[in-house]
């Protein structure tokens, strides 16, 4: 038993994947409880399919560069947040076919342009590679971490004032589009910096599913906040060693890790779950 | 005192409101009535600076928009939101700016405000565990909070029950009583005719301003 937890991280590469697995999982989270409170969760889906053009075009342009690749997934990500933004305004919120019909779009475009560069193997973009976690990723999962939680921090306030009541907010200081564009920012730095390790199909997954569980645990969104860091970390760690000792991807193991752990709290968890709707007064 | 100048209101290319001039006189108790879709809600939005005038203007002799306080249909708000009832009153004390410390005085305002509007032993509680009533002394106990000159409140009474209406519009008669000025839309017309010194009716294109204490029609 003790093996089968300990051995994965006798390698040098799966200590740095847990590195910034866990360095992930302390500062998406919490932006996936906003995302789930403003009931914004399709967003995470476009940006997941969003962020993959950039990438292409990244890597066509600089080459193998994690910082080229990064980039452009960030442009290519708040690009098709604010269309997303537009759309949603313009339709009046009503959104989710056009938002469907941007992320289609742009998983197609960025798996065209993967396909047509021959040097990157389009599996380890889109379920990510924990081979490929240098130093140089490492430090960038680290320093998106370190962005997204001062940062969240600074503009906890109004963010939750914006989320709870943006016409309130309006009403009295007008900057709610500010503190919106903030926070879309850091979620797609967040997005991003997990691809190397996760793939951006997966990435998301580490940022929702903890954060759509944590609701079963708390009705206070700091705790909810605390329990969503607390459930990735463990998915992290889980799904890296299920990764090494079943051979999957670690992507794909991390989110299904995540998934598990989601049902347990849906079917288990202390609040609003199956087993205390059946039995109320337990 | 907010003087409105033959003002024109449209969502998209639909005019709401037309030609529509008169002076709420600071200080003044005005009931807001008129048909569904007469452009109450419209016009609230406008005298707080959140609607776009298509022509006309609003003259707020120097009103800033931080003391005009606007209660919105509290339908809008996600009452699901993991947040407490003392949080959300204390969240309108970013009217000083989001960054800055929430300080004692604000707490206590907060405290009494909730006391007010008699959910004192309910501050810790999540919004969700409230019923429409008590979330709708929430809001009030937040417009408490605001501290404003100027009070718009939309439809404050609907889906509220009894009890709570008795509080709400004592409430409302304290803020008279401070000289604030309060503009309320309203449906219950005995309500309007036994608390409402002014009444301002939205009729199609035309507005009837029927006068009261203090109103003056233009």
């Amino acid at each position: 038993m003790l093996h089968f937890l300990l051995d994965p991280f006798a390698l040098g590469f799966m200590r740095r994947a847990l590195a910034g697995c866990l360095a992930l999982s302390v500062a998406a989270p919490p932006l996936g409880v906003f995302l789930v409170l403003r009931r914004m969760s399709l967003m995470s889906d476009v940006l997941q399919h969003g962020v993959l053009p950039g990438i292409a075009v990244g890597a066509i342009v600089a080459g193998l560069s994690v910082w080229a690749m990064g980039f452009g997934g960030v442009v290519a990500g708040l690009a098709v947040a604010l269309l997303a933004g537009f759309l949603a305004r313009r339709t009046g919120g009503r959104e989710d076919s056009q938002l469907a019909g941007v992320y289609l779009l742009a998983l197609a475009a960025g798996v065209a342009l993967i396909s047509a560069q021959h040097s990157i193997d389009l599996t380890h973009v889109l379920f990510g590679n924990v081979l490929a976690v240098d130093d140089t990723t490492l430090l960038g999962m680290a320093g998106v971490s370190t962005v997204t939680l001062a940062a969240l921090a600074l503009i906890w306030r109004p963010l939750v004032l914006e989320s709870l009541d943006p016409g309130f907010m309006a009403a009295t200081s007008g900057k709610g589009g500010l503190w919106h564009l903030v926070f879309l920012i850091l979620v797609v730095l967040c997005v991003v910096s997990g691809f190397v390790a996760l793939g951006t199909l997966m990435a998301v997954g580490l940022m929702m599913l903890p954060a759509i569980a944590a609701r079963h645990w708390s009705n206070s969104l700091g705790g909810q906040v605390r329990v969503s860091v607390l459930l990735a970390c463990l998915s992290s760690a889980g799904g890296l060693i299920a990764s090494y000792n079943w051979d999957i991807p670690a992507g794909p193991a991390i989110v299904l890790t995540a998934g598990f752990l989601w049902l347990l709290s849906m079917l288990a968890g202390p609040r609003a779950s199956v087993w205390r709707q059946a039995i109320p007064h337990a | 005192m907010i003087t409105l100048d033959n003002i024109e209101l449209r969502h998209g290319a639909r005019v709401v409101l037309s030609g529509l001039s008169g002076t709420i006189p600071s200080g003044s108790l005005t009931a807001l009535v008129g048909a569904n879709g007469a452009g109450k809600t419209t016009l609230l939005r406008a005298i707080a600076g959140l609607h776009p005038l298509a022509d006309g203007r609003i003259d707020r002799h120097g009103l800033p928009a931080g003391d005009i306080a606007l209660l919105a249909q509290g339908s809008h708000l996600d009452r699901s939101f993991p947040i407490t009832c003392h949080d959300v009153v204390a969240l309108a004390a970013t009217r000083q700016g989001p960054f800055r410390a929430i300080g004692r005085d604000r707490l206590q305002a907060t405290s009494d405000a909730l006391a007010r509007v008699g959910l004192a032993d309910m501050a810790t509680r999540p919004i969700q565990a409230l019923s429409a009533g008590q979330f709708q002394r929430v809001l009030f106990a937040r417009t408490i909070v605001q501290d404003a000159k100027l009070i718009l409140l939309d439809e404050p009474f609907t889906a509220v029950d009894a009890a709570t209406t008795h509080v709400l519009l004592s409430v409302l008669e304290d803020w008279h009583a401070q000289g604030r000025t309060v503009v309320a839309v309203l449906h219950d017309m005995d309500m309007v005719r036994r608390h409402f010194p002014n009444t301002l009716r939205l009729n199609g294109h035309a507005a009837l301003w029927e006068i009261g204490a203090g109103l003056q029609a233009a």
